[in-house]
């Protein structure tokens, strides 16, 4: 042991701490904004019981942002070894609470994914990310990186997959797509790009498939790759079995994405997509929450219409206002300016965890940081890509500014578990 | 490891990417695209017009005619109706089921949570019961709104009346800024007087929740504006003259315009059968404007200003003073009663002048006098020489207001017609056509066509003695205002005012000469000059229409008239004694109790047995 101090808090990254406290404390204006009333506005200094304020989500929002704190004092003072140490106890304390969740919760708005003690509703399934991420980084630890046989990808994948398919099953789909996330973690330490590439292209492929004609698609493609050949023989010669698979593959797709959106895909998933393409065909009904929430983001311009002076969020136009919709009271209150500034606090968070990720001495902490800003980023960029009617509605926060404490505390845990493997990162160069 | 290195950045330049692409998004979204601000405020503003007190009318002693009574209507809001027992409000609203039904299912189709009206106009004891028991029905209200009422019986046809505007009037920039549903005048003076009646509307922007209720004023009601009253119309009508005229001629289809030719204000406008105004509004108006649309009598039809019809004699004025002053006669000028060229009525005197051509009512005395008139040896070719004789007849008589609209305050009035050369091109082929074809025109008979209102306006010129302010029948907007402009200035004919003098004597010997056509219209015994024309108009479809045309008193004109009864033959038959009492009625005010027998027999006689 060095004789260098033991404490952490020298070696906390204020940077990350000052991001995570700026991008509460503005989340928690925002709540205050989207449950604010004009009729009975939430005043702190009136004299109002417990029971009472507990009627506001604001309030609310403040009593899980002290438990944070609370979580956050816990996650710096164990002993940092315990989140390597301890990944696959956790990662398979979290597989038997999921399993437990699927056969005991009572269906929530048609998931069954909640556990309610009380008055307190937890969902397991925003704590899966954490556990996973720390599984999937004490794997990646111990394997040969530069020769990852097929067993370990397997492996990787199985232990990717599993709560995946327990949260599926639960019918959490947004919460299933955010540990897509963890394949940029896994690119980074190795992961063959093509499967990435592969994944785009596909969704490419789909959103194509659903705007144009087919016939158009293949006639389209197969004019581009006889082209090519025309164009450049030697991969004609030389690549003539690839170019084909990927004309095969392509045309697969093209005729699988029918199969997948009407067999595959769930009736309300089906609608999600067909608003995304044409939020105009029903904007009453399956279309409402697109449409409202652009309007109520639109009719912000370039400074918004001030703090509680929003009229589309105040007057219930934008449905999940203070949850999944939060962004569109920042949209509406401060408008162009306080959502690039929103989108520039997020940036600067998501750099920041990338650096503190690679400055880690150990494949466990830079692992387990890239899961973490990856994980940020797919929330941040599903959350608002919805918003502002770029993807399909899935119900997942916007971390730190939804109204919630699941998602409040598994961000926290994200993140601190984070600080806490970079406070001591020294010492484990020492061990 | 060190290739892998390099994907950090890969990751990097992704996060990036999207931050910059959801910032341009949103760009585009707030700033660029202004049409989601405009949506937000469809939202949530809601438009509220409150409605201005619509001016009331009075006649021309201050008597209140039309006024506003707030009228009630059962609005239903869909979602606050719970646990309804349709049977017992059918009973207690004595309405159909079905209706209930159709009703509900109409007003859910409109909105959950605002309300629509389910039944219209509740008269006062059907309010009171409702009122009684609407506590036991959630999710009814009654809602009150202004409708006309009217304090007289009489005038429905200049009045006109007030409705909901019809999607084809909202169409017209005219009405761009009214709503649907709104009242509106739809003919007659409520309509002409529109704007006037009307006022301003107030408008409040009030903010909505996305229930649509109501959540305050939109910015402190910056933009809010008042209602403003709209303003009183004043007519000329005598209200006691207009219902006397509407009563002699109950029964009978013709009209009778009475103006104050100093003036030009009207003071009765009776077309003949009449309604009662009030029918036309409250509950059942459309059921009794269908009625009243179906009656062969066509009692809708506003016949002084839309029934055009040949003058027949009166027309024989306005040829005596075109002719004088061509100089082409004088008033000592005589022509003989020649049979020849035309029928005369009947066997008389020689008209040895104008007075007793105008007294007999001479046909072929006028016939020459518009001969002279017309063919004048302008054009050795004698088809070309009427052409311009004609052309130059026309444009005289077109002086004295006829042929064209005279501009009376109301809109549906009708032209008429004074045939020109061209007119006749077109009917018989240029220069296939001279006087002979056209002679009629001399005795008021033939292509031509007047109104009513030319009518009387014609005679209220010659009471001048050459010139007439266009008749209207609002002397005031407010209480002390003013007609309209137009209607304060003078419009001289053609004709030399000098000239105009040489017609009364004959008209006064019409009425109290011996022998005279018109004496039925006689106030000699009241020491009332009376200056008058009988006309009898030929109608090839059955009796002949009698008209009467007077002023009185003749060298003080205060009333000029014009009565045309259809079908009744000679006119100092029936229309003369109907202007005579109508005359009566307006000068003293009151009509002498022994002239009961006339009043009987313009109200009952038969005409058609003739008298002379």
């Amino acid at each position: 042991m060095s004789p260098v101090t033991t404490r952490s808090s020298r070696s906390i990254d204020w940077p990350l701490l000052l991001l995570y406290l700026v991008l509460v404390g503005l989340g928690w204006v925002a709540v205050y904004a989207a449950s604010y009333s004009p009729d009975a506005p939430p005043h702190p200094l009136t004299a109002l019981s417990f029971s009472e304020l507990m009627a506001f989500n604001w309030f609310k929002q403040l009593l899980w942002m002290g438990t944070a704190a609370v979580l956050i004092v816990i996650l710096l003072v164990v002993d940092y070894k315990a989140y390597d140490t301890l990944a696959y106890v956790l990662y398979g304390g979290m597989i038997g609470l999921l399993l437990v969740t699927l056969v005991i919760a009572r269906p929530i708005a048609g998931s069954r994914s909640w556990l309610e003690f009380g008055p307190v509703r937890l969902q397991p399934a925003e704590f899966a990310k954490f556990t996973t991420a720390l599984a999937a980084s004490r794997f990646m630890a111990g394997i040969n990186l530069r020769n990852q046989n097929w067993r370990d990808q397997a492996v990787l994948a199985g232990l990717t997959l599993l709560p995946v398919a327990l949260i599926l099953a639960s019918n959490e789909t947004g919460q299933a797509l955010v540990f897509a996330a963890l394949l940029l973690a896994y690119f980074r330490e190795g992961m063959s790009p093509i499967i990435l590439l592969l994944l785009a292209a596909g969704g490419v492929i789909l959103l194509l498939a659903l705007l144009v004609p087919k016939v158009w698609l293949v006639s389209g493609f197969t004019v581009v790759l006889l082209g090519a050949f025309a164009l450049n023989s030697r991969l004609w010669r030389h690549h003539l079995p690839l170019s084909l698979s990927a004309w095969v593959l392509v045309i697969g797709m093209v005729f699988g994405v029918d199969f997948f959106f009407n067999k595959v895909l769930q009736p309300h998933q089906r609608q999600r997509i067909e608003m995304l393409i044409d939020p105009g065909k029903d904007p009453l009904g399956k279309g409402w929450n697109v449409t409202q929430s652009k309007i109520a983001l639109g009719s912000g311009g370039w400074f918004g219409k001030g703090f509680l002076n929003g009229t589309q969020t105040k007057f219930d136009f934008v449905p999940e206002q203070s949850t999944d919709f939060i962004f569109c009271t920042v949209g509406e209150e401060w408008g162009w300016a306080g959502c690039a500034v929103l989108i520039m606090l997020y940036l600067t968070l998501l750099w920041r965890i990338l650096l503190v990720a690679e400055r880690q001495k150990s494949v466990f902490g830079r692992t387990y940081g890239y899961c973490v800003a990856s994980i940020l980023f797919v929330h941040f960029t599903v959350n608002l890509g919805m918003t502002m009617g770029l993807m399909p509605v899935v119900g997942i926060p916007l971390p730190f500014f939804s109204y919630g404490g699941s998602s409040l505390w598994s961000f926290t845990i994200l993140v601190f578990a984070l600080v806490a493997l970079d406070a001591h990162r020294k010492q484990d160069l020492l061990r | 490891m060190q290739y892998l290195e390099g994907r950090r950045y890969v990751v990097l330049a992704i996060f990036t990417l999207v931050g910059l692409l959801f910032a341009s998004r949103l760009f585009y979204l707030q700033v660029l695209d202004d049409s989601y601000k405009t949506a937000a405020d469809r939202n949530t503003l809601q438009r509220q017009v409150q409605v201005p007190f619509r001016g009331l009318i009075y006649d021309r002693h201050d008597s209140l005619l039309v006024s506003n009574t707030p009228v009630y209507d059962l609005m239903v809001v869909p979602r606050e109706v719970k646990r309804l027992d349709s049977a017992k409000f059918c009973q207690l609203m004595q309405m159909p089921l079905e209706d209930l039904r159709l009703g509900l299912r109409t007003a859910k189709a409109y909105s959950r949570v605002r309300p629509s009206p389910l039944i219209q106009n509740l008269s006062t004891p059907e309010l009171a019961s409702i009122n009684d028991n609407l506590i036991n029905f959630p999710g009814f209200r009654v809602q009150a709104r202004m409708a006309r009422a009217y304090r007289t019986q009489n005038l429905a046809h200049a009045l006109g009346y007030v409705g909901s505007i019809t999607p084809k009037l909202l169409e017209s920039p005219k009405y761009a800024h009214y709503a649907p549903g709104e009242n509106v005048g739809i003919s007659g003076l409520e309509s002409y007087y529109e704007p006037i009646l009307m006022g301003r509307r107030g408008v409040q922007y009030r903010l909505v929740n996305v229930r649509g209720i109501d959540k305050g004023t939109f910015r402190g009601g910056e933009f809010d504006t008042l209602s403003q009253a709209g303003q009183d119309l004043h007519l000329s009508i005598d209200s006691d003259l207009q219902a006397y005229g509407e009563k002699l001629l109950a029964g009978r289809r013709g009209w009778i315009v009475a103006l104050d030719p100093k003036t030009g204000e009207i003071l009765c406008f009776v077309s003949a059968p009449h309604y009662e105004p009030q029918l036309l509004t409250g509950k059942g108006s459309g059921n009794r404007y269908m009625d009243l649309l179906r009656n062969p009598d066509r009692p809708l039809f506003d016949r002084p200003l839309m029934a055009t019809f040949p003058p027949g004699s009166v027309f024989k004025l306005v040829n005596e003073l075109v002719a004088m002053q061509l100089g082409v006669v004088t008033p000592a000028t005589g022509f003989p009663c020649d049979q020849h060229l035309v029928h005369c009525t009947h066997r008389h005197e020689y008209p040895s002048n104008v007075n007793i051509a105008i007294k007999q009512s001479c046909n072929p005395y006028f016939y020459q006098v518009m001969r002279a008139a017309v063919v004048r040896g302008q054009s050795p070719n004698k088809f070309e020489d009427a052409r311009l004789g004609l052309g130059q007849w026309q444009k005289m008589v077109k002086t004295f207001g006829l042929g064209e609209k005279l501009g009376v305050d109301m809109g549906h009035e009708k032209r008429g017609l004074i045939p020109s050369p061209e007119f006749y091109d077109k009917l018989r082929g240029y220069h296939h056509w001279n006087f002979k074809t056209v002679y009629s025109l001399s005795i008021g008979q033939g292509e031509i066509g007047i109104t009513g209102l030319q009518m009387a306006n014609v005679l209220a010129t010659i009471a001048n003695r050459g010139y007439y302010i266009t008749p209207h029948f609002v002397r005031s907007i407010g209480a002390s205002g003013q007609p309209l402009p137009q209607y304060r200035e003078r419009h001289y004919t053609a004709v030399d005012t000098t000239l105009f003098k040489y017609l009364i004597p004959g008209m006064q010997e019409v009425v109290d000469g011996r022998g005279g056509t018109g004496s039925f219209a006689s106030l000699a015994q009241y020491g009332i000059s009376v200056a008058g024309k009988t006309g009898t108009v030929q109608n090839a479809h059955g009796e002949d229409h009698s008209t009467f045309a007077a002023f009185a008193p003749a060298n003080d004109p205060k009333i000029a008239i014009a009565v045309f009864i259809e079908n009744a033959g000679f006119g100092g038959t029936a229309a003369a004694p109907a202007a005579g009492l109508m005359m009566e009625k307006y000068l003293r005010g009151k009509v002498a109790p022994r002239r009961k027998r006339w009043e009987d027999w313009v109200m009952y006689g038969d005409f058609t047995k003739r008298r002379h």
